[in-house]
């Protein structure tokens, strides 16, 4: 067994993919809800840093940009969060329906 | 130089990984979901680490770690509900989800697996002391000759897209002035 191949990485990464996936889709609670998208951010990450490996520094550049992203869309989404809980007492993503009528 | 990235280190660390990625979806409390995520932002810091991106794994430490999941962490501690931890924790629609993530799982495996020769097994030996040096040129160089790419526009625009997220995340969460 020598080196770590590259799939190995994507393998890794999709299983945080999929797991981020399943909490964004199965979870109630908002807040679990936005660490799941983290999760997938940091799945998307680590692919982009494993090809960087093959394919020169662009994906470590990415990434750079990809973890700003997600430091704006947790600050955007947690001010939501606290606007939300402000007008309805509850953290239930099922219970979000303001802009519905 | 010693390689860091030895087979031990990689299965440890993915192995945190996953694990504490599946704890960050099942916690009932959401605070031991912020901190379970904190152990898989550090173990995921640590395969960047052995993929030789020492910059990319200081970003993460910094910025998510340090960063992004005390925001989370102040939210909670902010608007920690005890009803919520005792109420239903899944969606109506938990099956169909699940269902279409296994889904999608397969596919990307199926892909892995078909697609396997088309991984190259040799590597391109980043130099790893000048990796840093590299990327902050790549980023900041302006000149319009330069022999490398530059990412000096993109970089302007993430700037101004976190002065567009601060202002909005300020405007979200203030009290209403009527």
């Amino acid at each position: 067994m020598g080196e770590i191949s590259t799939l190995h990485y994507l393998v890794v990464a999709a299983c945080l993919f999929i797991i981020g996936t399943v909490g964004v889709l199965t979870r109630r609670n908002v807040i679990i809800v936005l660490m799941s998208i983290e999760l997938i951010l940091n799945a998307v990450n680590l692919n982009l840093v494993a090809f960087s490996r093959l394919h020169g520094l662009h994906g470590q550049v990415f990434s750079i940009f990809i973890v700003a992203d997600a430091a704006a869309e947790a600050a955007v989404g947690l001010g939501i969060i606290i606007a939300f809980f402000r007008n309805r007492e509850t953290m239930n993503v099922d219970e979000v329906d303001l802009l519905k009528w | 130089m010693t390689p860091v990235a030895t087979t031990f280190f990689f299965y440890f660390l993915s192995a945190i990984a996953v694990v504490s990625a599946l704890l960050v979806i099942t916690r009932r409390n959401p605070i031991h979901s912020a901190l379970a995520l904190i152990f898989t932002l550090l173990s995921v810091g640590g395969l960047y680490l052995m993929l030789y991106a020492p910059f990319v794994f200081g970003v993460q430490i910094i910025l998510y770690a340090g960063g992004i999941v005390v925001l989370f962490l102040f939210v909670i501690m902010l608007i920690n509900l005890e009803v919520v931890q005792k109420e239903e924790q899944l969606n109506r629609m938990w099956v169909p989800g699940v269902a279409a993530a296994a889904g999608l799982f397969g596919l990307l495996i199926f892909v892995f697996v078909r697609g396997r020769a088309v991984f190259p097994q040799t590597f391109q030996k980043l130099p790893e002391e000048s990796n840093t040096q590299q990327i902050g040129e790549w980023l900041y160089s302006f000149a319009p000759n330069t022999p490398h790419p530059t990412y000096i526009l993109p970089f302007e625009i993430a700037s101004l897209l976190l002065l567009v997220a601060i202002v909005g995340a300020v405007v979200m969460a203030k009290k209403r002035i009527s």
